[in-house]
């Protein structure tokens, strides 16, 4: 372990929760290290407008997550962008992070807050046809399809509302949904049923997507009896929910069955000096003021372990 | 105008200066959405370590953008935004919708290798 290498608190995801503990735990003075997979800021930069972040009127994510990241440098926190972590090792006093680089950096503490992500089908075919039928933003893309016929996949409130918004530019909108029912609220169900332009396939799933330069038709699997249809569509949009961004953490620390981290209200996990913040732990209510309440308590409950930890290692010093 | 902290090109005239001036241009074309927020962040996050590649972005509802929107390479392209490479002036690659930090490294690294001097 070098000087230079060696932070007070190292955090693992560059989101919301990220950029409030960095705020936090440098603002204490704690060397602060934040490591982020990709843009700072997280789902954050993606919505394009917060109205309920107390204090802010209106703003676009992209700025306060600007604003965040702007506070948390002036503290002295130090952050890597767009470099995801290799390997680590979370036990004892001197946790490990490797980069995929292959530097290594130490640190007492460690604050997990890497967030989540939509949550894609994993079929055939749709990496290849992302952005050429394959889409998981209406507001974005859903002009390309004015005219045509297109499938939505999903039966929560986004899939339904936004089968909905896209009628406005499609003929046809068929909404494919693995289950007989929709977990959506039923204002949404209704409004979607009501609408002449909306179909439903339930019970199935898509399998394959198939085309050439562009999506043709996708394969459909009836998931009751095994049936697959070859159905032609112009495009295919995907809203089936989030997943956390915890497989690197799997078989560390403990987390639920939907791989969400278990904290305790001091946002510990099962490990001593480990905390975890924001959407990736065990949590009802997912928002940008959530993450930071959690992420504040997280920091400071990091800095009051961290000052023991030095305190400990003074009077060991001062005995020996 | 896209408020990122890249360079913004405002004409098809702006456009074809840029990469004529220079040997290696990605411009993303896009809108402040969420597939397009992420390209710019990684642009701007990019920008020190590849300074041999001049980083640039366009409104994609721009009626200047139809360089962009109607190159040819774009055909079949249904997803925003539109990121494009240019290599002396010529375009060498084109993606359709979001890509991740790694995609875009791979394509800096594969069409704009630093030229090293011996």
């Amino acid at each position: 372990m070098t000087e230079n290498n060696h932070f007070d608190a190292i955090i693992i995801g560059g989101g919301p929760a990220g950029m409030t503990a960095g705020i936090y735990l440098s603002r204490a003075r704690l060397k602060t290290l934040i490591i982020s997979d990709g843009v700072l800021g997280g789902q954050m930069v993606l919505t394009h407008e917060i109205a309920n972040y107390p204090g802010v009127e209106s703003i676009s994510g992209y700025q306060l997550s600007n604003i965040m990241k702007k506070q948390a440098k002036t503290f002295g926190c130090v952050i890597k962008g767009n470099t995801s972590v290799d390997s680590f090792n979370l036990e004892g006093e001197i946790k490990e992070v490797t980069l995929s680089d292959g530097s290594i950096y130490t640190a007492n503490a460690i604050i997990l807050t890497p967030g989540g992500r939509s949550r894609t089908l994993n079929m055939p075919g749709e990496a290849q046809f992302k952005g050429r039928g394959i889409s998981y933003c209406a507001t974005c893309d859903g002009d390309f399809f004015t005219g045509k016929e297109i499938v939505v996949v999903g039966g929560g409130n986004s899939a339904l509302e936004e089968a909905v918004s896209l009628t406005k530019y499609a003929t046809k909108v068929t909404i494919v949904h693995q289950f007989d029912h929709f977990q959506a609220f039923e204002y949404a169900v209704e409004e979607a049923k009501a609408n002449d332009k909306i179909n439903f396939i339930m019970e199935s799933s898509i399998v394959k997507f198939i085309g050439d330069d562009k999506l043709e038709s996708v394969e459909i699997e009836n998931l009751k009896t095994g049936e697959i249809q070859d159905f032609k569509t112009d495009g295919v949009f995907i809203f089936i929910g989030y997943v956390p961004n915890t497989e690197f953490l799997k078989g560390t620390l403990n987390m639920n069955k939907w791989n969400e981290i278990i904290v305790d209200s001091d946002m510990l996990t099962s490990i001593p000096g480990v905390y975890a913040a924001g959407d990736s732990i065990v949590k009802r209510y997912r928002q940008v003021t959530t993450a930071v309440g959690d992420a504040t308590i997280a920091a400071l409950a990091a800095s009051n372990y961290i000052h023991q930890l030095k305190t400990k290692h003074l009077h060991e010093s001062l005995t020996h | 105008m896209l408020y990122t902290n890249l360079h913004h090109l405002l004409t098809a005239a702006d456009h074809q200066k840029l990469i004529n001036e220079h040997e290696n241009v990605m411009i993303c074309c896009g809108r402040m959405g969420p597939m397009c927020i992420p390209v710019y962040g990684i642009m701007e996050d990019l920008e020190d370590e590849y300074k041999h590649v001049k980083f640039a972005d366009m409104e994609f509802d721009n009626p200047e953008a139809y360089v962009i929107r109607n190159a040819p390479e774009t055909r079949g392209f249904m997803g925003i935004p539109f990121t494009m490479y240019y290599k002396n002036g010529k375009l060498v690659k084109a993606t359709s919708s979001i890509q991740s930090p790694a995609q875009i490294r791979t394509i800096l690294d594969k069409e704009f290798v630093p030229v090293t001097v011996s």
